[in-house]
């Protein structure tokens, strides 16, 4: 496919990027420089080349002079050589035959007090770009065929979800969970906040969609083992619990819904957690609010199973708060919170709630009446501080607290504490991020690929996120972030083969003694020794064109499309002898 | 304080001051913008936090309800609609039917010598309504100067002016119930 012969109808435009270019860097001499130049048919500049004019000047010039190579002396090429190859496409030229030469960022830039060197430099830079276009095959960019069917790891809801819409729009999903049964966290909820919701209900109607689809397959009790593969095409290999039989999938993309855990209490001993047996986590506290729990709904003592009078709940039980390593907000206790102590208080008219709070961070709709309404209708007792110390006195549990909007100290003697523990990754997110090769936090959360523009994808094509692993949300945010990353699955799946950026390395037999030095050189796992030939091979897929194989080959086996030994060494030489390069031929 | 709360202290002080104490948020707006809260042992944010909390004791004996003046700018600019000067109003009434030890003796004095002299004559005669204030107080050689400076001006008249139709200034005291009569007193 690659043409062999040598581009030799160069076309040259100079962008004035109105005077970010042209106020520091003489165009007119940069031109001068280039009027007599070897090959080069046309030397010309506009103010703005990137706008539909310059692109204009641009196609009629390659259909005119019958260009087979130009030179953009303009901007970054992360701005606009995209722009400029699709340009040059629609007007009959290979994309791989346009290159940019910076000018803005590298020279006008940094150059702007000494106009002189930015004009000479200038020159240099585009002098060695022509070098390079000189050489630069035209390359065609090659599909990949992508296999629709998704992977969701974890069955909690935003599992759940994506799975539903993924397998809504008709395509098969393997949702893999770790535990016997799907549902997660929100299985272990007792009424959600803002309308007291039962989450048991709520998430049965899902689970029941989720029944109904033939295109979802459940595997309970099972963990991903290993990953390999691409976008498009991953191998995925799942074990299930208790048995030495691993079953291989093909999966076009993945979806991680691993939830959270809570910090554990025995972490916090000054709040008596794990030895005073009623102080208990927000968790366990649902399980007694919920209809269907071990106490079927009422709030009694673990210790003696009476009904509590007086409740402490202590918000920001090891968030924020840098010295337990999580100085982050968990986002959903304030809310969670206010629901307990409602729900406490009207199955105990004459129970008080008393809470401890640093801030009560109440947002989007209807929250802040939420908890307000905790304050107003159920005299849920809200203290502004944090509580130092609780512990055992007889049958009460007392809490040492603060209160800082009197400048008192508080003594509650209460009958229950609950602690609104952190949320947490889970134990195992770090090893699972590390079998699919996507990123971390530093607590442990699954990284976005960008926390603004991107706050469904991973850094890892192909690889999507939801819910809590990603870090803390309630549900309906955990339900936006499982449909938000289901699309973007589905977007891929829209394709059935994806296009692949030509310029990435390949491997001359001729010249390649399978010495192995660059398999473990390349980041991307994208080169193997070859079954039985002498020679090691590339895995189109994979490689991103870093250029790492090439850099470490002995022989020159391995190079990188239009970014060659003699492209190099052609642009080193036009630097060194600028006098013979422009008499040239 | 100590648990449990005295939710009933909240509910007749909402009641009386016609306020709706559990809606505060404490954003603090009243006290940024109180003229006297910088005189106050506990400011304006703190007495309705302190009124939900059924802090009783330290809030009927603390010297700030009596610092109050009753502009209401507190109440003008709250969001939701509190007056806290109508809350230091009601406290101030609860303080001296208990006869608690009153934070603040001389405004005390001075609400009683003025409650005295309204009732009395219907409107204030200032000299009499000094007097009073000053055998109460104990307080006799203070601000003599000005006394013989507006004096001399005829700022103080030496008669009382009563009022016609005294009899509806008694018939508000009596609507106003005991607290706001001679009896009982405060302890100071």
């Amino acid at each position: 496919m690659p043409a062999k012969t040598k581009a030799h109808r160069i076309g040259l435009f100079v962008c004035h990027c109105g005077l970010n270019i042209a106020g520091t860097v003489d165009i007119p001499q940069v031109l001068d420089a280039f009027k007599d130049a070897p090959a080069v048919l046309v030397a010309l500049d506009y103010k703005y080349m990137c706008s539909e004019p310059g692109q204009e000047l641009i196609r009629r010039k390659i259909a005119e002079e019958k260009l087979d190579g130009i030179v953009v002396a303009a901007c970054s090429p992360t701005m606009h050589e995209a722009t400029f190859r699709r340009n040059a496409e629609s007007a009959g030229l290979n994309p791989y035959r346009v290159e940019i030469a910076n000018i803005r960022e590298q020279v006008s830039w940094v150059h702007a007090k000494d106009p002189d060197a930015a004009t000479r430099k200038a020159i240099e830079v585009i002098r060695t770009i022509i070098e390079k276009v000189r050489y630069d095959e035209e390359l065609l960019p090659f599909t990949l065929p992508v296999v629709r069917r998704a992977l969701v790891i974890g069955g909690g809801i935003a599992g759940i979800q994506a799975a539903l819409d993924i397998a809504e729009a008709g395509f098969p999903v393997l949702l893999v969970e770790r535990e016997a049964q799907l549902g997660g966290r929100m299985a272990q909820l007792s009424g959600t906040y803002l309308n007291f919701e039962s989450a048991g209900d709520l998430l049965a109607q899902k689970l029941d969609a989720l029944r109904a689809r033939p295109e979802i397959t459940v595997l309970t009790e099972s963990e991903v083992e290993s990953l390999n593969g691409y976008v498009g095409n991953f191998t995925v290999r799942i074990r299930r619990r208790g048995e030495d039989q691993v079953q291989e999938a093909s999966v076009g993309a993945i979806v991680v819904a691993t939830g959270f855990d809570l910090y554990p209490m025995k972490q916090l001993p000054e709040y008596g957690a794990g030895a005073v047996p009623d102080v208990i986590s927000g968790l366990e506290m649902e399980a007694l609010l919920r209809p269907d729990g071990p106490t079927g709904g009422r709030v009694l003592r673990p210790s003696d199973g009476r009904p509590p009078k007086e409740v402490v709940f202590v918000q920001c039980a090891g968030s924020r708060d840098p010295e337990h390593a999580m100085p982050y907000c968990s986002k959903i206790c304030c809310m969670y919170t206010a629901k307990q102590a409602r729900l406490f208080c009207r199955q105990s008219p004459d129970g008080q709630a008393y809470v401890f709070y640093i801030d009560i961070r109440s947002g989007g709709k209807g929250a802040e009446e939420f908890v307000q309404a905790a304050m107003e209708e159920e005299r849920v007792l809200y203290l502004r501080g944090k509580v130092s110390k609780i512990f055992r006195d007889g049958d009460k549990v007392i809490v040492w607290g603060a209160d800082t909007l009197s400048g008192q100290q508080v003594e509650i003697a209460a009958d229950l504490v609950v602690l609104a523990t952190a949320v947490v990754p889970r134990a195992d997110a770090r090893d699972l991020a590390q079998r699919l090769r996507v990123g971390t936090d530093a607590h442990g959360f699954f990284n976005e690929a960008h926390p603004k523009l991107r706050p469904v994808e991973s850094l890892t094509a192909g690889i999507y996120l939801a819910g809590a692993a990603q870090g803390p949300k309630d549900i309906p945010e955990t339900l936006s972030q499982a449909s938000a990353a289901a699309a973007k699955v589905l977007s891929l799946f829209s394709r059935h083969e994806l296009v692949q950026e030509p310029t990435i390395a390949w491997v001359d037999p001729e010249l390649c003694s399978a010495c192995q030095l660059c398999v473990p050189a390349c980041p991307y796992e994208a080169r193997r020794p070859h079954p039985w030939k002498p020679l090691v091979t590339v895995n189109a897929a994979l490689c991103q064109g870093c250029g790492a194989c090439a850099t470490v080959c002995p022989n020159k086996a391995s190079k990188l499309r239009n970014y060659t030994p003699e492209q190099v060494l052609a642009m080193v030489d036009v630097l060194f002898a600028p006098a013979k390069a422009q008499e040239g031929a | 304080m100590s648990s449990p709360i005295d939710w009933r202290f909240m509910d007749i002080v909402a009641e009386r001051s016609g306020q709706p104490i559990a809606t505060c948020y404490q954003c603090r707006k009243c006290t940024a913008g109180c003229p006297t809260a910088f005189v106050m042992d506990y400011d304006p944010a703190q007495i309705v936090h302190m009124v939900q909390m059924g802090e009783r004791r330290a809030l009927l004996s603390s010297q700030a309800i009596w610092m109050c003046v009753g502009c209401e700018t507190c109440g003008t600019r709250c969001p939701n609609g509190i007056c806290v000067g109508r809350i230091n109003d009601a406290l101030r009434q609860m303080a001296a039917e208990e006869g608690v030890r009153v934070g603040a003796p001389a405004i005390y004095q001075f609400h009683r010598a003025f409650l005295n002299n309204l009732r009395r004559f219907g409107r204030v005669h200032e000299i009499t309504m000094i007097v009073e204030y000053k055998l109460r107080s104990l307080d006799l050689l203070s601000n003599l100067d000005l006394g013989a400076r507006l004096l001399l001006a005829r700022k103080l008249p030496p008669l009382p002016q009563v009022i016609r139709r005294r009899q509806e200034i008694a018939r508000l005291f009596e609507a106003a119930g005991a607290h706001a009569a001679e009896t009982p007193e405060g302890r100071e």
